[in-house]
């Protein structure tokens, strides 16, 4: 393999690792603001404030991975890809910068008072860590998501004397993709760690342990699921796709497999992706519906994957793919924080076991939805490292061997196998310890 | 004084907070490898369990602002360093999750496995900051496109292997005074003994580096000579290092504390001062050195991150304070473990 393939892969292993720790723990950051709050309750506070003792617990291991992986992160990006550093720094740096300055700082410093101040600083003090924590990550998460959409939809800056420069933060900041990603990404994480938690009070359900509290985490979870599970559709997912379809067409065509330019687009429900064309084998179609959806008007015209050029074109098989599964999950999510609710309503919840069974066994699905979302971004945003500026391949660095970028690869493996296995291990140990 | 140079001063102020920050981190690290009782290992990872994280962020807000101000001299110093940057990562990983991971089993193996990870990802990463800091010193092979890697074996050269045992060395004592602050009785006393034995390495260490230095690099001493500056600051070195002595032995360890923090502000400012105007010398020949002005972005860019910067440095630095008042003081093991 080249140098080019094997730092994307290295990218693409390393990002995907450090995301599932950062899901998990911008979604807990913001229950725990909520529980904490509910701590303060004159007499069920103190259930509360148990309950949130151990999530604490739960978030303080996912927070340090988060971090230690984290910072591979802000590092890869100069070790693997120099040139498009050099390129782009002036306003890709300023973005990572302020990440740190503006909201990282924030967080890790009121994490360790979170996590290790409940007796030494007043009740209302502690409860304005976890705040600070929880705005940090959401700030934090803001920034690097404006550098990612700066990539995807580029904006604020002229290109002079072979590099980017910024000539308006506010363009670069507010490019056309940032909001539209920034709550679809923030309502994901959210509903990871609503299903996150919820699994986990239905654990404790179905082993019979620690009910009062089992069931009082399982309200709140169900509803914030369902809450953000919807919203995830409608309107930020929603917004997100009319966004791609106005800005990356290319990527839009190549999610929805839209082969020929034509009006009355047809919605393709279900279809297997193919290497020969159209690109689609068995399409079950609702005839307008993409159009309709998309553009307001059954009529509207939407380009073909036929009319662009095809070295402009991404991988068509893996962003169909990645889309399609996401969107089939994001409608579960809907259906099962739907039916827990209907069941939670009628005050039959715990009898349902099998669908505690189940609630427990999709802890890990919004992860993987979001893992999909990204790819599918990614992948359909090659092959611009920048799109339409600079091609993925010439932001490489040219000068390391393959060779050792094939053993860090390696060794990136080795590790982040070995925290997944202690993760694991770790958070079902806390939930033994507690109950 | 234009924009270039103002980064190029709070590039070193980041450096200092980093170095002075995560340095005691990193000493403590260092010493808890030659720490035996299982309580004094404790009371020595509780010392840094609350702050570590937040003091580790100096690194992460600072390469993010070189990225943004210097980015030629980002994308060299990373690619150049390839392998020294995985190994620092990976020694930052582990020593992460080492102190975050300890005391989450009772059993000995899973602790003192832990414990030597902690230790040995500390002591490794104090080292490849020296080794790399060594390399920087010495002048790297640029050329004219700016780009280049270096082999991991060239980039281990005794010069640079004894700027890392300085680092080393430096972030050991300056953890050790730390410790005499967060501890008492016989583990104090310890840590005291501690601090002689890497003062005495660190003076020799330090002589040895001065005279490898003017024989390898001498025109790191160019800058130098010609800025009165220098005089003062290598005054306060020296003065520093002889008063941390003093200050140990009448068991004064706040004032140890401020001058090992003084000590290590002197020294990078000293470097500073002998580097400036350049940011990375080029071994090659000094023309194509990258410099404050041709690895710098665009002067809205500097001006734009200047603004950042002086509305969030003096929020950090108040809220920094703000944390490590409340966990000042003697280590209290006696709550339940963890939170």
């Amino acid at each position: 393999m080249d140098v080019v393939l094997l730092s994307r892969l290295q990218f693409f292993l390393t990002i995907c690792f450090h995301f599932i720790f950062v899901s998990i723990n911008i979604g807990l950051s913001w229950l725990l603001v909520t529980i904490e709050l509910f701590g303060w309750r004159k007499n069920s506070g103190v259930i509360y404030v148990g309950i949130a003792n151990f999530l604490s617990r739960l978030f303080g291991i996912t927070f340090v991975i988060g971090v230690a992986t984290g910072i591979v992160m802000e590092f890869q990006i100069g070790m693997n890809w120099a040139r498009f550093s050099g390129f782009a720094g002036d306003i890709f740096g300023t973005l990572l910068a302020s990440e740190g300055l503006i909201a990282f700082f924030l967080e890790s410093s009121f994490l360790g008072l979170y996590l290790f101040g409940r007796n030494k600083v007043p009740h209302g003090i502690h409860w304005l860590s976890i705040l600070m924590v929880a705005i940090g990550s959401t700030v934090s998460a803001f920034w690097i998501i404006s550098a990612n959409s700066w990539q995807q939809t580029p904006a604020g800056f002229v290109i002079r004397e072979g590099r980017a420069e910024l000539t308006s933060l506010r363009d670069v900041v507010f490019n056309p993709s940032t909001i539209p990603r920034f709550f679809h990404t923030i309502d994901a994480s959210l509903i990871v760690a609503s299903f996150f938690v919820a699994g986990i009070a239905s654990y404790l359900l179905l082993e019979n342990k620690k009910i009062d509290e089992a069931m009082k985490l399982i309200k709140i979870t169900i509803i914030t699921g369902l809450i953000f599970s919807v919203f995830q559709l409608f309107p930020f997912g929603h917004n997100h796709a009319i966004q791609v379809a106005l800005t990356q067409p290319e990527k839009f065509a190549v999610y929805e497999a839209v082969y020929e330019t034509q009006s009355h687009a047809p919605l393709i429900i279900f279809g297997i992706p193919t290497t020969t064309e159209p690109g689609i084998m068995w399409p079950v179609k609702i005839p307008g519906l993409l159009s309709l959806i998309t553009f307001g008007d059954v009529s509207a015209t939407i380009k073909g994957i036929k009319d662009f050029p095809p070295e402009d074109m991404p991988p068509r098989i893996i962003p169909f793919v990645s889309f399609h599964i996401m969107v089939t999950l994001g409608i579960y999510f809907i259906m099962v924080m739907l039916y827990g609710a209907v069941q939670l309503y009628r005050k039959r919840l715990w009898h349902k076991k099998i669908f505690l069974k189940l609630l427990f066994l999709s802890i890990p699905l919004p992860i993987v939805a979001s893992e999909l979302g990204w790819i599918a971004a990614e992948v359909g945003r090659q092959p611009w490292i920048i799109y339409k500026i600079m091609k993925t391949g010439d932001g490489a660095s040219t000068a390391i061997p393959a060779s050792n970028i094939a053993s860090s690869v390696v060794l990136f493996i080795l590790l982040y196998t070995l925290i997944g296995i202690l993760y694991v291990y770790l958070i079902r140990r806390e939930i033994k310890r507690w109950t | 004084m234009d924009l270039n140079t103002i980064w190029f001063l709070l590039t070193g102020v980041f450096l200092t907070g980093y170095a002075i920050l995560d340095g005691f981190d990193l000493g403590i690290g260092i010493l808890h490898l030659f720490i035996r009782k299982e309580q004094d290992r404790l009371i020595n990872m509780r010392a840094i369990s609350p702050l570590w994280d937040g003091n580790e962020v100096w690194l992460i807000a600072g390469t993010g602002s070189l990225f943004a101000v210097f980015p030629l001299a980002y994308a060299t110093i990373l690619s150049a360093f390839y392998f020294l940057f995985i190994m620092l990562l990976f020694s930052l990983i582990f020593r992460a999750i080492s102190i975050e991971f300890r005391n989450k089993e009772s059993s000995q193996k899973w602790q003192h496995f832990w414990d030597r990870g902690f230790g040995l990802g500390s002591l490794t990463a104090s080292f490849i900051f020296g080794v790399m800091l060594g390399n920087i010193i010495n002048g790297l092979p640029i050329n004219k496109e700016g780009i280049f890697a270096s082999d991991i074996i060239l980039l281990l050269n005794p010069y640079s292997i004894m700027i890392g045992l300085l680092i080393l060395t430096i972030f050991t004592m300056h953890g050790g005074i730390y410790m005499t602050l967060k501890t008492d009785g016989v583990l104090q006393e310890k840590m005291r003994r501690s601090v002689f034995i890497s003062w005495i390495a660190f003076i020799i260490l330090y002589s040895s580096a001065i005279i490898s230095t003017l024989i390898i690099s001498p025109i790191m001493f160019d800058g130098l000579l010609n800025r009165p500056l220098s005089f003062v600051l290598a005054f306060i070195q020296f003065a520093t290092t002889i008063f941390i002595v003093m200050a140990i032995k009448r068991n004064r360890f706040i004032s140890a504390f401020v001058s090992s923090s003084l000590l290590i502000a002197a020294t990078i400012c000293l470097l500073g001062l002998s580097l400036f105007p350049l940011l990375v010398p080029s071994r090659i020949d000094l023309l194509y050195s990258l410099t404050i002005y041709n690895a710098a972005s665009r002067p809205y860019t500097l001006f734009v991150m200047l603004i950042i910067a002086s509305i969030s440095f003096p929020l950090v630095i108040a809220y920094s304070v703000y944390v490590h008042r409340i966990f000042k003081g003697k280590v209290d093991t006696s709550e339940e473990e963890g939170y």
